[in-house]
This record gives structure tokens, C-alpha cells and sequence, in this order.
């Protein structure tokens, strides 16, 4: 489904030319949940980004092929990226507090994507959108969907993104640190709720997290990056148990102990 | 609910309170104002009939509730110049300055948001820059230095219009509106220009934050994130900031109709105040503080709709 | 690119109101004429290398009148702005750092004068007092007083709150010298931009007043009276009306550029 070859991502807003991702390669299959792993600066982000086609292409430098079905996403035209973003390709980002427009009803947010994407009557789409905020295990959806972001908390916040971002039933989720901000207990949950879409409907997940932990409980596949390079990549079970490089031993004694020993 | 009634109730208090303020300011004026209206006719008996005629003897409090309760009703005294009521003088000259200020507000609103969307949309293109010098420099120039290069390029030069040529309402109201667009135009131009600086550079800023960004991701084009997301934030701050500026386009106007010689309230206030024509400028004082405070309550309002956190609350 | 376009506003308007501060000085003591010499044959008489800005309806040259005018209207609005930062700074600090009930209805009362056209409130006080220079930087320093107060007070709001402020309480300093010594000067740059901004109203507050008849009366001469004199005239002579307005906004344009440029340092 998803190919990343030879990416490389280059900052050209000073003077000197500052590399942030380097040659970084990848693939996915459909129904994949991949990690990736990795501290700030990493280039873990940078890399979501890239293949959710939301790099600003002013003072970037992108170079290598990011292949989705047979498209070249960084280098084909605008249209043909924007009918995928959304459609087949959605993001889920970090900050549900400020990631939602805040005069827009959840409703109206939440159906973005089919109004954009799909051409459903009004009714239809509300039907959509009442099923997907349900599907997210939201309560009262009818109600919710006339609600504003500043009603809500984070972690229902949360859930919101991500019934919009399955909203089209995408073929590919990114979720770029989508539990940082939240409470260790709706951690938890978000978790298993993103487990049970891949479930249900084969989504296939990339979940970027700097909590190996985290990425332990949800990812078959783990790739774990340092400084823009790609230091390891393997099965999920692998690395964990039998890292071969430094960094990634140096990674996994990181974590509370208690933790470790409840998830092995 | 509960906040229009509070917010209605703090209307009605700061009413009250510029109302007692303009009066107590006339009351410090040194002068008798039954010297000033008997004139040369003033002996000891008339002066003292005409004190307790116009109340003049009672308590200030007392007369401002006299003052305030004949105000309310329409009769807002008599001139000193003239031997009319300040109501008749007024009743003519008051849809001119309205007039005039609603068609400058429309004017900043007309020419300030296409602008501030279009510096904001192509912020890098040359032509932008060029703009934005220029927005500049209209944000310096005076409106009534406007009015003047008006009336010579567009009255004298290019004789568009004549300048000092007003018409009534009366006679044409398409006339009427006619002459006041130039006016209303002088006075726009430097507050629209600010307005489209403020404009531009909200949406440049909104264009940071998180939320655009998700718009993206669900694959919006460029307008769609512009029309259907920013603006709609950005517009909050812009419709504050053209409350605010409200107080100075009546103020514009007042100077304006020196310019362009129209018979609005602005002249009676300059006259008046010349001629120490108390009961006139007070009343004039009073009516446009009236004007101001209302439209910054509708605009209070406007803002209630556009901004959903505030409503909650 | 960025960083060029803001020096060069700050530049630009450094450049303009230093000109005109050094013509203005130099009106002081010397102007190529009189700014009051009549003379019946120079009336109206053009752009020259004699009169640089040509003459009025009576024969005086305009150059003259420009400078000696700019310098009252400096002079107005200089004296105009000390009176609105003094008193606006001390309200503003006494309410937003006390609070309390005295914040209240100080607020309340600052705020309805704020929401008057400023012009207006000038003019209550041009006809209670009467007209002239010093009535009219008496009114309009009025004027200027709450919306100092208002920024003054945000910002002694914020500080007041912060750690090092509490500190300083904790050590046992003062209220005055807390307010003086810790929370001024770092409220200084907000208030700077204020008093740019400020000087900026008081310059266009002043041109409009002289304009309308009700500010500085002659012999004192006034920028905003030779525009509204050479309305008149703009037909024969509209040079007048040019360089007087011209003046003006210049006056305004440099400084407003150099708040700007002074923003983003």
C-alpha cells in the first residue's frame, strides 16, 4: 500500500541547508500498524508529515518518492494529493486542544472530509457523522454534534479527531503523538479504541509516539529514529526483546521498570 | 438571555452616567445663563422671574432630573442664539450625520476586508509589498486633508461633483446619498487602511495555528481553509477593533462637513460652541455619545454571534 | 527578507521624523521670512526658488508659516502626551496594582470617557475653557488620560502577579517602590509604544481642532488653520492646501513608521 524510498528532507529557511530526515525507507501494507519511535528532533514527525502531504513546500527540500497506490505523493500535482488528504490518507495530531477550529460546531468538523470528498446529501452526512462519533464511543452524539470544541475535554476531543479522520474510511491513519497530551487513564483508552478500528474496518495505522511502551501495546512493526536516521527497524517483539543497536537498548531501559515487567 | 439583560443594564447606567457628566460639565461654565439669554434686556426683577422660571435656583441634582426627564421627552431647551428649541435645530441635522456615519462605516468594511484578504493571500508577491507601503502611508493621512484633495481632483479637476454643492434628502435621497460618498470615503480611507493591516496580519497569524493545519489534512484547497476556517476567526478581533473605531468616525464626520459643506451636526456643534451656545452643544454632546454607545452594544452583540466561547459564559 | 522590511520602515521613519525635527528646530531660530510679514505683491505667488512653498492669500510665505506651525503643533502634542502618561501612568498603576473596588469605578468612569470620540471630549472642554494653546493641551491632555490608564494598568495587572514581584513583597519592599523599581520598568516597552502611538493622536487631535477654528487661535500659527484657510483658495492656490497637509502627514507617517520599525526590534 504504502512505500517511503530514500526520503530526505532538508530545511532551506537559513543560510545553511539543515537535513532533518535522511534517507529514511519504509514500507506498509494494508491493515499495518506501524511505529515509529523515537526523541523530539528525531525526525518522526517531519516523516509523518511528509507522507500526509503536509509539508509546506516553501522552504523545504523534499527529495525521494513517498509511493500511496501507485502515486507518487511528493511529487504529484496539488489535486491529486488534496483528493487523497482526508479521503484515503487522514492525520490525527498531538494537540486536541487546539488542533479543532474553535467557532465550528464538532458536527460540522467531523463531517469536513465527506463534504469535501463525497458527494452525500445533507442527511446522509449527518447520519455518517452521528454513526462515526458513536463509533468512538462518544455519548449522545446527537447532541455533541452541535457542541463546541471549547465543551468538550481531551480526551473527547480527541475522540472528535478521530471520528474525522475516519470519517471516509481512509486507507491509511497517521497518528503523530496523538496521546501526549492526555491523561495516562484516556491514554489507555484511545489505544484500545484505535486497536479496535484497525479491527473493524483494516485501517492501517502509523503510530508515531516517543513512548516505546505505548508503542509496544498497538504496533506489529517498529522503526526507531535518532537525529533524522533510521537507527532500527523490525517486528514489534523483536526490538523489544532483542534490540540490536545501542540507541534502541539505551530507548527500552528508559522505561519505568514496573511498566516493563506488566507489558512483557 | 441573562447577559443581554446585564449588558443592556450597563447600557442604561453608562448613558446615565455620560448624560450626568455632560451636565455637570455645563454647570461649571462661569456665566449666568439668564444673563445670557435676557442679553441687554436683562433687569434685577426679569433676571431673578427667568432663575426661578428655568429652575435655576434648585439643587443640581434636582435640575439634572428635571434636565434628563425634559431631555428624554424631546425637549432638550432652548437656544441661546437663536429663539428656537434646541429639538428643531437638531431634528433636521441628525439623519445627515447617521447618514453619513453608517455610509463610512460601510465604506471601512467595503474596501478594508477585500484588501486585507487579498495582502494576506499573496503576502509574498511584489505587488503585496507595493500595497502595503501604501496602506501605510492612507493610515497617516488625515481624513480631512482627504476631503480637501478630493474636492480639488475630484471636484475642481475632474469636476465629478461640486464641491460644497450638497442636496437635501428632501430633494433626492439617491443626490443625497450621491455627495455624501466622497465625504464618507475620506473618512473610511485611514481606518481602512488600518483595518486591513489588522486583517491581514490576523490572518497571517491564525494561518500558524493548529487548526489550519488539520484543515489541510482533510483536504481543503487554500480558500476553503481561508472562507470556511480562518476568517471566520479572524473576523472576531477585526469586529472589536471596528467598535473601537466607531467614536472616531463620528468624530470624522464632524470634521468632514467643514469640508464638504454639509449642514450636519457637526456645524451646528462648532457654531454653537463659537457662539457659547451651551444648551445646543450639550444636547449635541449628548446625542452622539448616544449614537456611539448604542452601535458599540450592537457591536458587543455582533461579536456575542461570531465568537462561540463568549456566548457559554 | 523579513528583517529587511521592518528596518526599513524603522529606517524610513527615522529618517522622516528626524528631517522633520531638525526643520522644526530650525524654525525655532530662524526662518528664511517672517512667518507674519504680509506682502501685497507676493500674494499667491508660486512655487520659487524664493518662496519654496509659494505664498498665502496674504502675501506670507508658506515655508515660514509651515515651520513656525509644526513647531506648535510639536510643542502641543509633546505637552499633551507628558500630561496623559503622568496621570494616566499613575492611575494606571495605582488600579492595576491595588484592584479592589477603587479598580472598579475608576475603570467604569475611564471607560465611558473611552468610548466618547475623543474629539468630542475636547471640544466639552475647549467650550467650557475657551479656546487658545494652552486650553487646548489642557483639554486634549485630558483626553489622553484613559487610554494610558487602561495600558498602565494591564500591564501593572501582569507583572504584580509574577514571582519576582512577590518576592520582593515577601522581602518586605514597599508598594511604591515595588511599583517604581520592579514593575516599571519592565512595563516601560508597552508603554513607549503608547506614548508613540499617543503622540501620533495628539499631532492629528491637534491638526483637526486648528482645523475646525476651536484650537490654537492667531497670532499663533497652526497647520490645521492654514489647511482649513487654504480651503479657500484651494483654486487659485492650491500649493497652500498641499504643504500644509502634506506637513501633516508627514509629521504622522514618520512617526508611525517608527513605532512600527521600533515594534519588531
Amino acid at each position: 500500500m504504502l512505500d517511503v524510498i530514500d526520503l530526505n528532507i532538508e530545511f532551506h529557511d537559513h543560510l545553511i541547508p539543515e537535513t532533518v530526515v535522511f534517507d529514511f525507507d519504509m514500507h506498509m501494507d494494508a491493515g499495518d500498524i506501524v511505529g515509529i519511535v523515537g526523541e523530539s528532533g528525531s525526525g518522526k514527525t517531519m516523516t509523518a508529515l511528509a507522507i500526509a502531504g503536509l509539508l509546506s513546500r516553501h522552504d523545504m527540500q523534499k527529495r525521494g518518492k513517498i509511493i500511496f497506490e501507485e502515486t507518487d505523493l511528493l511529487n504529484c500535482e496539488r489535486a491529486k494529493l488534496r483528493s487523497i488528504q482526508g479521503n484515503e490518507i487522514s492525520m490525527v495530531f498531538q494537540e486536541p486542544m487546539t488542533s479543532l477550529n474553535p467557532v465550528k460546531k464538532i458536527g460540522w468538523q467531523v463531517e469536513e472530509s465527506l463534504r469535501i470528498h463525497k458527494d452525500f446529501s445533507k442527511e446522509e452526512r449527518y447520519e455518517k457523522t452521528i454513526k462515526a462519533l458513536a463509533d468512538v464511543e462518544l455519548d449522545a452524539p446527537e447532541k455533541l454534534y452541535h457542541k463546541y470544541p471549547y465543551e468538550l475535554s481531551g480526551g473527547m476531543r480527541q475522540r472528535v479527531m478521530i471520528a474525522a479522520a475516519l470519517i471516509c474510511n481512509p486507507k491509511l491513519i497517521i497518528a503523530d503523538e496523538i496521546t501526549t497530551a492526555l491523561d495516562v487513564t484516556v491514554q489507555a483508552q484511545i489505544i484500545e479504541l484505535l486497536k479496535k478500528v484497525n479491527k473493524r474496518n483494516g485501517t492501517a495505522i502509523l503510530f508515531i509516539s516517543h513512548d516505546l511502551s505505548l508503542v509496544k501495546q498497538i504496533c506489529s512493526r517498529v522503526i526507531v529514529m535518532y537525529q533524522g536516521n533510521i537507527v532500527e527497524q523490525g517486528d514489534a517483539e523483536m526490538i523489544f526483546h532483542h534490540p540490536q543497536e545501542e540507541y534502541t537498548q539505551k530507548l527500552i531501559a528508559a522505561i519505568p521498570k514496573i511498566i516493563r515487567k506488566s507489558k512483557v | 438571555m441573562r447577559y443581554v439583560v446585564k449588558k443592556i443594564g450597563i447600557l442604561l447606567l453608562t448613558l446615565l452616567l455620560v448624560s450626568f457628566l455632560a451636565f455637570l460639565a455645563f454647570q461649571i461654565i462661569p456665566g449666568d445663563p439668564a444673563v445670557k439669554m435676557l442679553g441687554t434686556q436683562a433687569t434685577p426683577e426679569k433676571l431673578s422671574a427667568l432663575r426661578e422660571q428655568m429652575g435655576l435656583d434648585r439643587p443640581m441634582l434636582f435640575r439634572y432630573a428635571v434636565w434628563l426627564k425634559d431631555f428624554v421627552l424631546g425637549d432638550m431647551g432652548t437656544s441661546y442664539s437663536y429663539n428656537m428649541t434646541v429639538g428643531s435645530m437638531l431634528s433636521g441635522k441628525l439623519p445627515i450625520t447617521l447618514t453619513l456615519t453608517f455610509l463610512a462605516f460601510i465604506m471601512i468594511v467595503v474596501i478594508a476586508i477585500p484588501f486585507g484578504i487579498y495582502t494576506a493571500k499573496h503576502k509574498d508577491r511584489k505587488l503585496s509589498k507595493v500595497l502595503n507601503a501604501v496602506n501605510q502611508i492612507m493610515m497617516s493621512i488625515p481624513p480631512f486633508f482627504i476631503g480637501i484633495l478630493f474636492t480639488y481632483f475630484f471636484g475642481l479637476v475632474l469636476r465629478w461633483f461640486i464641491p460644497g454643492g450638497y442636496i437635501s434628502y428632501e430633494m433626492s435621497v439617491i443626490r443625497f446619498i450621491g455627495y455624501l460618498i466622497f465625504p464618507a470615503i475620506a473618512i473610511a480611507i485611514p481606518k481602512a487602511a488600518m483595518t486591513t493591516k489588522l486583517l491581514k496580519d490576523i490572518i497571517l497569524e491564525q494561518t500558524k495555528l493548529d487548526y489550519v493545519r488539520t484543515a489541510y489534512s482533510r483536504g481543503n484547497r487554500t480558500n476553503g481553509v481561508l472562507y470556511h476556517h480562518v476568517l471566520k476567526n479572524a473576523m472576531i478581533p477585526v469586529v472589536t477593533f471596528l467598535g473601537m473605531t466607531l467614536a472616531d468616525i463620528v468624530a470624522g464626520s464632524i470634521i468632514i462637513e467643514q469640508v464638504f459643506s454639509i449642514p450636519g451636526l457637526g456645524r451646528l456643534l462648532i457654531t454653537s460652541i463659537s457662539n457659547r451656545d451651551y444648551p445646543v452643544v450639550q444636547a449635541i454632546i449628548v446625542c452622539i455619545a448616544f449614537i456611539v454607545i448604542m452601535i458599540n452594544f450592537i457591536v458587543d452583540i455582533v461579536y456575542r454571534i461570531l465568537d462561540p466561547r463568549v456566548r457559554g459564559q | 527578507m523579513r528583517r529587511w522590511n521592518k528596518d526599513f520602515n524603522f529606517y524610513i521613519g527615522f529618517v522622516i521624523t528626524g528631517v522633520v525635527l531638525l526643520l522644526v528646530f530650525l524654525g525655532i531660530f530662524y526662518t528664511p521670512y517672517d512667518a507674519e510679514a504680509m506682502s501685497a505683491a507676493d500674494k499667491f505667488a508660486g512655487i520659487s526658488l524664493h518662496h519654496l512653498m509659494g505664498c498665502d492669500n496674504f502675501g506670507r510665505d508658506i515655508f515660514s508659516r509651515i515651520l513656525k506651525g509644526s513647531g506648535t503643533t510639536l510643542f502641543i502634542a509633546l505637552c499633551t502626551v507628558l500630561i496623559g502618561v503622568g496621570i494616566g501612568t499613575i492611575i494606571g498603576a495605582i488600579t492595576g496594582y491595588y484592584g479592589g473596588w477603587l479598580d472598579e469605578v475608576l475603570m467604569r468612569f475611564n471607560d465611558s470617557v473611552l468610548a466618547f470620540p475623543s474629539i468630542l471630549v475636547a471640544l466639552v472642554f475647549i467650550s467650557i475653557l475657551g479656546s487658545g494653546k494652552y486650553h487646548v493641551i489642557i483639554a486634549l491632555g485630558i483626553v489622553f488620560i484613559p487610554s494610558f490608564a487602561r495600558i498602565v494598568r494591564g500591564e501593572f495587572m501582569h507583572y504584580r502577579n509574577l514571582d519576582y514581584v512577590q518576592n520582593a513583597k515577601l522581602m518586605g519592599a514597599g508598594d511604591i517602590r515595588i511599583m517604581f523599581v520592579h514593575i516599571l520598568p519592565n512595563a516601560w516597552p508597552v508603554i513607549a509604544s503608547a506614548i508613540i502611538i499617543g503622540f501620533n493622536n495628539a499631532v492629528l487631535a491637534e491638526a483637526s481642532m486648528s482645523f475646525l477654528g476651536i484650537g490654537v487661535q492667531p497670532p499663533d500659527p497652526s497647520l490645521g488653520r492654514m489647511l482649513s484657510e487654504a480651503q479657500s483658495y484651494l483654486f487659485r492656490a492650491p500649493w497652500y492646501a498641499f504643504f500644509s497637509g502634506l506637513t501633516i502627514v508627514l509629521m504622522i507617517l514618520g512617526f508611525a513608521l517608527l513605532s512600527e520599525g521600533m515594534k519588531r526590534k
